[in-house]
């Protein structure tokens, strides 16, 4: 059977056109609507129109404060630690062990993030690294349950999906460039600001916004080494619509939340554009 | 102007440069001609400074420059795949060199002088253009300019035409020898093209592995080759293997393991030496009859190659092994019947071939 080129093309985009509207564009859908209802008298949710549920949003400020001050500052410290890793990788180290150390840095992924989160809680609660610098006299600290754990924990998590955009973009800077920026006066410092640094740019923009936007979302973290005293808004949206079975509210701060998003990834696009990242010819993303 | 003084570079056991003696004069256009692997890549890449001499060292301009930093030498590259700044236009690329200079040069002064580089290389009006926008040809001018506009002290070309097609590459040839001429910098090219190297240079260093050939103006490398390898390196050559019978007043004269006797150009050499000459195949003319005073070797045509300009005859005889000779196509009307099979007679001229030392 023979089929027309149209036909084929419907046949080939069918599935994930399908599974586009089905998972992606309906969901979306229905949380708008939602969000626009009423909770039922034994929960979930009501139809209505009404403002009630956005007038109410500011009841759970802390849960927004938290996500917007953790996930950008999560992301800038995945950002350096990652940067200065990405670098050596794959521009300094001994080309004989690159892959052993690029193993070495996604072995530890190949546990389950729960786990290793546990392995934090350990780490970060009272007998973990608290108990050592009282032992050393450093003071007494409490690490676990406040944001700097928490900050601990997605930076831990994160950093790979900051560290190969940028690695990636690192290793195909071709070396020649590093040497004509040297033949023509620029010592190693400044070829590495001025070559180095701006190639690698759409790798810090891919890494940094992959990062960004999962951890706006992020739950699971924040729920373990944050211990419900410090929480993101995916806690809150857990809590809305499993505890208090408030669909429409819950409904109301997930649409506020992704409204959140496309306003700082527009602008971030905006920055990265005026800052000459987003080039044609290097291509961003 | 600049001096290789028993430069030598060692990658591990691979000895890459093998104590290269040179001195480059002020001016001039230098080629550093040979296969790939000869060292002749390794022996730029130490002026520019992008590789250290594991011995001996390099001068510019009188001083020592062993261990200096590529980024404090005065001389700049013009890289084969150009190397340009893919974030950065054409005139930013032109100026990257500038705006290293420390004290600081003035803005204004940068962009007069990217201007007049951007001119010298007739992209007036690309200044503002991206570098992805340019085609190879016009990517090799940026290059060109980006180096020239620093005044450097030696210009180094490293393979820059290996990607132009044939018709660019003769233009792009003509133009560096019109900005060398422009210019007055000493131009230092590595090439694997000898023909690259025979139009352009004013004395070529050929080199095989990892040392000096010879080095020599293009005509005294193809006229008078120092050994074997050059012989066979540059042109095309008949090697034929001779002893010497007599030398007097400047004359040499062989016998070729055929028997025949042929006089060969002046050379240092006792009579009963056992020697190799060679000849180039345009020096060699055929004739369908023996010539009264020029000595001949019958043989038989095994190969007609039609080039354009001259027809390449390859013929057999018994001992000499293969000869090959190239005919001008006026010539080759004063030979009927040189086909395949017909037996000639390859004419020798007094005082051509030359006498090759041991390589």
């Amino acid at each position: 059977m023979a089929l027309s080129n149209r036909q084929a093309r419907w046949l080939l985009l069918g599935p994930a056109g399908l599974w586009y509207a089905m998972l992606l564009v309906l969901p979306l859908a229905v949380v708008l609507v939602y969000s626009f209802g009423e909770r039922g008298a034994a929960g979930g949710y009501q139809p209505a129109f009404t403002l009630a549920q956005y007038a109410n949003l500011a009841t759970r400020w802390t849960a927004f404060k938290n996500t917007l001050m953790l996930a950008p500052l999560g992301t800038v410290a995945a950002l350096l630690i990652a940067y200065p890793l990405a670098y050596f990788l794959a521009v300094r180290v001994n080309p004989r062990w690159r892959t052993l150390l690029l193993v070495l840095v996604i072995v530890p992924f190949w546990t389950s993030i729960l786990i290793r989160s546990y392995a934090w809680i350990f780490l970060l609660g009272g007998r973990g690294i608290p108990a050592l610098l009282a032992d050393l006299g450093l003071g007494d600290w409490r690490l676990i349950n406040t944001p700097f754990a928490v900050l601990v924990g997605i930076v831990y998590g994160y950093m790979p999906l900051m560290f190969f955009p940028i690695y990636v973009s690192l290793e195909k800077l071709d070396r020649k460039l590093l040497e004509a920026a040297s033949d023509l006066g620029s010592p190693p410092w400044r070829s590495f600001v001025q070559v180095t640094l701006p190639l690698s740019l759409p790798g810090v923009a891919t890494g940094s916004m992959l990062v960004f936007i999962l951890l706006m979302g992020e739950y699971l973290i924040p729920q373990m080494l944050g211990g419900g005293k410090v929480f993101f808004v995916g806690n809150a949206l857990v809590d809305l619509f499993l505890q208090s079975r408030n669909w429409a509210f819950g409904s109301a701060m997930s649409v506020t939340l992704v409204a959140v998003m496309l306003v700082v990834v527009t602008l971030y696009m905006r920055f990265l554009k005026r800052i000459g990242a987003a080039r044609e010819d290097v291509g961003l993303m | 102007m600049a001096e290789f003084i028993g430069t030598t570079k060692r990658y591990g056991t691979v000895l890459a440069a093998d104590r290269l003696n040179l001195a480059i004069r002020r001016g001039e256009f230098l080629s550093f001609l040979g296969p790939s692997g000869c060292g002749k890549t390794t022996a730029l890449r130490m002026l520019a400074g992008f590789e250290t001499p594991s011995d001996g060292t390099i001068l510019i301009d009188g001083v020592e420059v062993g261990a200096m930093p590529a980024y404090r030498r005065p001389v700049n590259m013009v890289f084969q795949n150009y190397a340009l700044f893919p974030h950065l236009t054409v005139a930013e690329n032109v100026a990257y060199g500038l705006r290293q200079r420390r004290p600081r040069v003035a803005r204004e002064d940068i962009a007069t002088r990217v201007a007049r580089a951007l001119d010298m290389v007739r992209l007036g009006d690309f200044g503002p253009r991206r570098i992805w926008q340019m085609s190879g040809g016009q990517q090799q001018r940026v290059a060109l300019a980006r180096a020239i506009v620093n005044e450097p002290k030696i210009l180094l070309l490293d393979e820059p035409m290996a990607a132009l097609d044939a018709k660019l590459r003769a233009e792009m040839q003509v133009e560096l020898l019109n900005l060398q001429r422009q210019l007055g910098i000493t131009f230092v090219l590595v090439t694997h093209d000898q023909q690259e190297a025979l139009s352009m240079s004013d004395r070529i260093c050929l080199m095989g592995k990892g040392r000096i050939a010879q080095i020599g103006t293009p005509r005294e490398l193809y006229d008078r080759p120092a050994n074997r390898y050059v012989a066979s390196f540059i042109g095309r050559a008949n090697l034929l293997p001779a002893t010497v019978r007599g030398v007097a007043d400047g004359r040499v004269v062989v016998t070729l393991a055929s028997g025949d006797q042929v006089e060969v150009a002046a050379a240092e050499t006792v009579p009963g030496t056992a020697v190799e000459i060679a000849i180039r195949p345009e020096s060699l003319s055929l004739s369908p009859h023996p010539v009264e005073g020029t000595p001949s070797v019958p043989a038989v045509i095994t190969n007609r190659i039609f080039l354009g300009e001259h027809i390449e005859f390859q013929l057999t005889h018994p001992v000499l092994g293969v000869l090959q000779v190239m005919v001008p196509r006026q010539t080759e009307r004063m030979l009927p019947g040189a086909d395949v099979g017909a037996t000639f007679h390859v004419l020798w001229d007094r005082g051509l071939g030359q006498i090759l030392a041991e390589d």
